[in-house]
């Protein structure tokens, strides 16, 4: 009898449940980083296709540019900050269980910002001489 | 007292894996395949960096492992989503600012989505091993 009773009004319990208003930044965050990824991804392939083949010391030399460097951790960022934006979309529209959901969520954004650091840091440590 | 009910003797409305996709369905999944399949990739791409901090014969082990046939058949997946999640990603700006939305384009652009992907994968291949 006493299962329905709540101190809760029907209204604040209805509150805040809608839109977090937060999807906006989310879907143009996503556009922007897809939108800077394509001349990227351009300058990306074109240097892969000129390194195929050399030697250590020719890619030190070609990661030491100051053009280089700064395009390959702007790849970098923007593609691993592009993955974890995408990723969470994929997860929140197959992932039902609650729990798994933002777990999930929470493991995939740490280790894209993990790998993004790791990959950002040891572009520098090339750049600045091993 | 539940009974239980008879199968209904008529058609039913054809499931999601028994319906005939349409192309843009399946290119529209296959965007976000690719996406996930990306986000795996960067540990190729963020390995190959971190490969030369250590220096020169960690940065040959890596060229070693993607010169060997598991690394140029990873090479080759990696290209390949690499230029589909491309060529669909800017379909999609073009969608996300209006344009586009007839079925015409839209049979149109999976053509254009799918003979991009594999002309760019076979020239950058092609440049890469000349």
């Amino acid at each position: 009898m006493f299962a329905h009773y709540n101190l809760r009004t029907p209204l604040g319990r209805a509150r805040g449940l809608g839109s977090a208003t937060e999807g906006l930044h989310h879907w143009w965050a996503q556009r922007l980083t897809a939108l800077a990824l394509i001349p990227l991804t351009v300058w990306f392939v074109a240097a892969v296709v000129g390194l195929a083949g050399s030697d250590y010391e020719q890619f030190v030399n070609w990661l030491s540019t100051p053009y280089n460097a700064s395009a390959m951790i702007l790849f970098l960022g923007v593609s691993f900050h592009h993955a974890q934006l995408g990723m969470q979309v994929v997860i929140e529209d197959y992932v039902g269980n609650h729990g798994w959901r933002i777990g999930t969520i929470v493991v995939v954004k740490f280790i894209c910002c993990g790998l993004g650091a790791l990959g950002i840091v040891s572009t520098l440590i090339v750049t600045f001489g091993v | 007292m539940t009974q239980t009910a008879k199968p209904a003797d008529r058609p039913l409305s054809p499931h999601v894996f028994i319906y005939r996709w349409p192309l843009a369905s399946l290119l529209s999944i296959t965007h976000r395949i690719t996406g996930i399949g990306l986000t795996i990739g960067t540990l190729l791409l963020t390995s190959w960096i971190v490969s030369a901090t250590h220096g020169g014969d960690s940065y040959a082990a890596f060229t070693a492992f993607i010169g060997s046939p598991f690394g140029y058949f990873l090479l080759l997946g990696f290209s390949l989503a690499l230029f589909y999640h491309l060529c669909n990603g800017i379909r999609h700006l073009f969608w996300d600012a209006g344009m586009n939305f007839e079925i015409a384009q839209t049979n149109s652009g999976n053509w254009l989505v799918l003979s991009g992907t594999v002309v760019l994968t076979a020239a950058a291949w092609l440049l890469a091993l000349m």
